[in-house]
């Protein structure tokens, strides 16, 4: 096939180009690119915030304090966010230990719940069965309005528990929602810019709060304390 | 403040933020070692390859890279084969998994024992290695493409810095596949002296001993049968450098 007059215009169409060495220039540019609005983004968020992430930080110092734990959970890279968020507390690269874990760990229970109650279950279901009034319910969603953490901020914040959501674009149902104590919002509409700087943010709570607790290290309350 | 008390985690700085958005860029140093290994992930997956996934100390990190490549955010992104294990042996299991040609991925700290081995192995397995961390290197050579944030802090495994660094490569990856033309298996060497290609001493693992001279090893390219009778005996899972038909020695540190 002889080529078309306007192949020039696109140098690949045919796939006769050869030379990785242009893309790989454009390559490195864009990670450089990619990292520089990763920065501004994060500086932005924490400067907005920083009033939140102090009331966030007192508030979850608190319920550790008192003998609380920390559950976190989100649904696909979210999750894995969540696990990172519940390993920072629970052991800390430096600092105290608290008590916290992730509700996406058990595969078994996960899978249990969504098949036999539906997925938009699956968190709700156990924040029933573990979490006392005196513990933290943190979900992270990059949109704001996974329908299964909505479900579990309802059921956490009736009954008692404190709940912060980590959010993205404009904050979604989470910003808005009665049942969401605090939310943190990361105001950006890159999906992979957004779980960039919530971690950071999770980061900065967390830092707070080992501030917080300055050298009272939280003594487990006995189940029937926790549940008074 | 008592020194018994906790220690703080980190001073605050500009911002009164802990997490360090006032040093210099973390990922512009490794932007060119990025771009190679976007350029290595496509033209693997375009020829078949599954991305094997482990990160022991902080296993998160490896599903975060799996659901990534596997379930992208952005519409129109074609799905890529990655895969985590959580092995606790894993050259065990990447030995029976992996195929020549598949990809592994690790985000792990340099001294992480299962990932080093592995990494050691992966090249008889026919497997091109990437390795993701943060803190002290790895020794020189000990992935095919090292991507390492040297000075992330304590906290770099879990303020973004990670994630920054994973997102980016499967970004990278995927601009790579609107190149179809430089997706082609990398070009085959045709210097007269090549120490990639000759048989300078290929990495082989011992898969059986036949007897005291002849063993079945694994290199990239299969299964063969090689002469022993210049070392001390092997044993199954041995790595050995493969010279000219003959085994010229056994690599220690690995078995």
């Amino acid at each position: 096939m002889s080529p078309e007059a306007t192949d020039f215009l696109y140098p690949f169409i045919e796939g006769d180009e050869h030379d990785s060495a242009p893309l790989l220039v454009d390559l490195a540019a864009s990670a450089r690119a990619k990292e520089a609005q990763s920065r501004a983004l994060c500086i932005a968020t924490l400067d907005r915030d920083a009033e939140m992430i102090e009331a966030v930080a007192g508030a979850m110092a608190e319920r550790f304090q008192a003998g609380g734990q920390l559950f976190c959970f989100g649904n696909g890279g979210s999750s894995t966010d969540a696990w990172t968020v519940a390993s920072l507390y629970s052991r800390p690269p430096t600092g105290t230990a608290l008590p916290a874990r992730s509700l996406v760990a058990d595969q078994a229970v996960l899978t249990a719940l969504g098949n036999d109650v539906g997925f938009e279950l699956v968190f709700s279901r156990q924040l029933i069965a573990h979490g006392r009034p005196v513990d933290i319910a943190m979900g992270l969603s990059t949109s704001g309005s996974s329908a299964n953490l909505l479900k579990a901020f309802s059921h956490a914040h009736a009954r008692g528990l404190l709940t912060v959501g980590v959010a993205g674009y404009d904050g979604g149902q989470m910003a808005v929602s009665p049942d969401v104590d605090h939310c943190l919002v990361v105001r950006s509409e890159s999906v992979h810019r957004v779980q960039e700087v919530q971690a950071a943010l999770a980061v900065e709570v967390w830092a707070r709060v080992q501030r917080a607790m300055g050298d009272t290290p939280p003594t487990p309350a006995p189940d029937h304390e926790r549940s008074s | 403040m008592l020194v018994d008390t906790p220690v703080e985690p980190v001073e605050p700085n500009r911002h009164g933020a802990v997490v360090d958005v006032d040093v210099g860029p973390k990922l512009a140093p490794l932007a060119d070692d990025l771009a190679a290994a976007a350029l290595t992930l496509a033209r693997r997956f375009a020829a078949g390859a599954t991305m094997w996934c482990v990160a022991p100390t902080w296993p998160w990190h490896a599903h975060h890279v799996a659901v990534e490549f596997v379930h992208p955010v952005i519409m129109g992104c074609r799905a890529l084969p990655a895969v985590v294990t959580e092995e606790d042996d894993l050259s065990a299991i990447l030995r029976v998994l992996g195929r020549p040609g598949d990809l592994l991925l690790a985000v792990a700290d340099a001294d992480c024992g299962p990932v080093i081995d592995a990494m050691q192995r992966a090249p008889a397995w026919g497997l091109s290695t990437l390795w993701l961390g943060t803190g002290p290197r790895p020794r020189p050579g000990a992935a095919d493409h090292v991507l390492w944030v040297g000075d992330g802090g304590d906290l770099a495994a879990h303020d973004g810095t990670m994630v920054l660094l994973y997102h980016v490569l499967w970004e990278l990856t995927h601009v790579c596949f609107d190149h179809p033309g430089l997706l082609v298996p990398e070009p085959e060497c045709v210097d007269d002296v090549c120490v990639t290609c000759s048989d300078e001493g290929r990495l082989a693992e011992v898969v059986t001993v036949v007897d005291a001279d002849e063993a079945r090893v694994r290199t990239a390219t299969g299964v063969e049968s090689v002469d022993t009778a210049l070392v001390e005996a092997v044993r199954p899972c041995d790595l050995v450098l493969v010279h000219a038909g003959s085994v010229i020695s056994i690599v220690e540190g690995a078995g």
